[in-house]
Formats: C-alpha cells, structure tokens, sequence
C-alpha cells in the first residue's frame, strides 16, 4: 500500500499518524509540504530515519527542489519525480493520502 | 504621503511557503504597507522560516518561486527581518541557511517586539 504524507510535520500530526498506522513493507511518499520531514537535523529526523527500517520513504524531488532543501535531505530517502510517483501509484494496490 | 501618520505595523508570517496561500499574500501586503511609508517589521516563525531559505529551485514545478522578493524588500526599506530561534533549530537550520540579512530573536523577544507594535498582521 502507498502511503503520500502532504503536510509538514512541524504543523499537523498527519506523517506521526501514517507512521502509525502503514503495515511494514509500506512505501511512503513525501509530497508537498510533507517534503519538509525528509530533511536532516530536524525535530523529526530520528523518527523518520528509524521509520526507514520498516518502511522504503520517497520524496517527490520537484517538491523538494522548489523548497529549497534538496541538499539537506537525509540518507536513505529516495526521490522520485512526477513519472516516479505514477509508478508508485500504479504498483500499489491502494493509496492513502494523510492529509 | 499625504500627512498621513506613520504607525508601527508587525507581520507575524508562521507558514511554510508553497503549500498554502499565506506567505505570497503576506510579501503582497508587506509590499502595500511600505509603499505607504509605514514602519514595517517582519517576523518569522514556526514553519514561516522556511519562507527564507536559500536555493528555492522551481525549474521541476508549475509554482512561482517568490522567495526573490525578499531580497528586494530592502529597497522598500523593510529592513527589519526578525526570525525564531526555537522555530529554527528544531528545523536543523541556521542563519547560513537563509537567503537574506535576519537578525535571530528568542520567544521572549518576539514577545516584547510584539507588544511595541500598533497594527499586528497575522500569516
């Protein structure tokens, strides 16, 4: 199942409750301001890079790249463009998108 | 201006920039408020610091990249860029990462900064 997290994790608890709740094997994909959880150093990275031994987390680069954080994203987050998140779209089963 | 008084006016920008409206209508109405010669603060908090970063790329992406405009807030003598510490570093951020001059404030500071303002604009 695809997981697309779109809020940054400094305003809303939206990437915590996908954490939560996406089974093992999941993949999660940042998206807009959700991009702002794949960066290093911040409030969240030890989370997010532990989330990373369960899940495979994406990161839309465009998203990224227009925010300016494309050279602080942490290790292990692959980035993906738009033709990428089509294929995460269309290997899934099922999308949930925490808003 | 036409004898008009100057008053103090604060803009209290708390959003990141792309994923909601706020933070271009905020630089829109920053804008108005120097052309009328006002005495214009910006502060930048919580999410809102990510309004500064440096290397806002748009060349992937259908958005305007507005960030630009902060560096010409100088010519319209907003000067007075305050950014939170707290809202920086748990962001894994420094001064280095931000494209303009800021001066970095404490909550206790913003706090007073606060109360020393005529007109509070909330983004």
């Amino acid at each position: 199942m695809l997981h697309t997290v779109n809020k940054s994790p400094f305003e809303k608890n939206s990437l915590d409750t996908c954490l939560a709740h996406a089974k093992e094997g999941s993949a999660i994909l940042l998206i807009e301001d959700g991009v702002y959880g794949a960066t290093k150093g911040t409030a969240v990275s030890n989370k997010v890079q532990e989330a990373m031994s369960k899940f495979t987390v994406y990161a839309l680069e465009p998203d990224v790249k227009l925010r300016g954080v494309a050279d602080k994203v942490m290790d292990g987050v692959k980035l993906v463009d738009y033709a990428g998140f089509v294929d995460l779209a269309v290997e899934n089963d099922k999308v949930q998108a925490w808003l | 201006m036409m004898g008009g008084e100057v008053k103090k006016f604060l803009y209290m920008n708390r959003k990141a920039p792309y994923g909601t409206v706020y933070a271009l209508e905020s630089l829109e109405v920053v804008l108005i408020g120097a052309a009328f010669e006002q005495d214009v603060t910006l502060v930048f908090l919580d999410d809102g610091v990510y309004q500064l970063i440096k290397g806002q790329d748009n060349s992937d992406s259908e958005m305007k990249n507005f960030s630009p405009t902060y560096r010409a807030l100088e010519m319209y003598d907003v000067e007075k860029l305050y950014v939170g510490k707290e809202a920086l570093e748990m962001r894994g951020l420094t001064e280095e990462d931000l494209l303009v001059d800021v001066e970095v404030k404490t909550a206790d500071e913003i706090r007073d900064l606060m109360e020393e303002m005529d007109v509070v604009l909330s983004f």
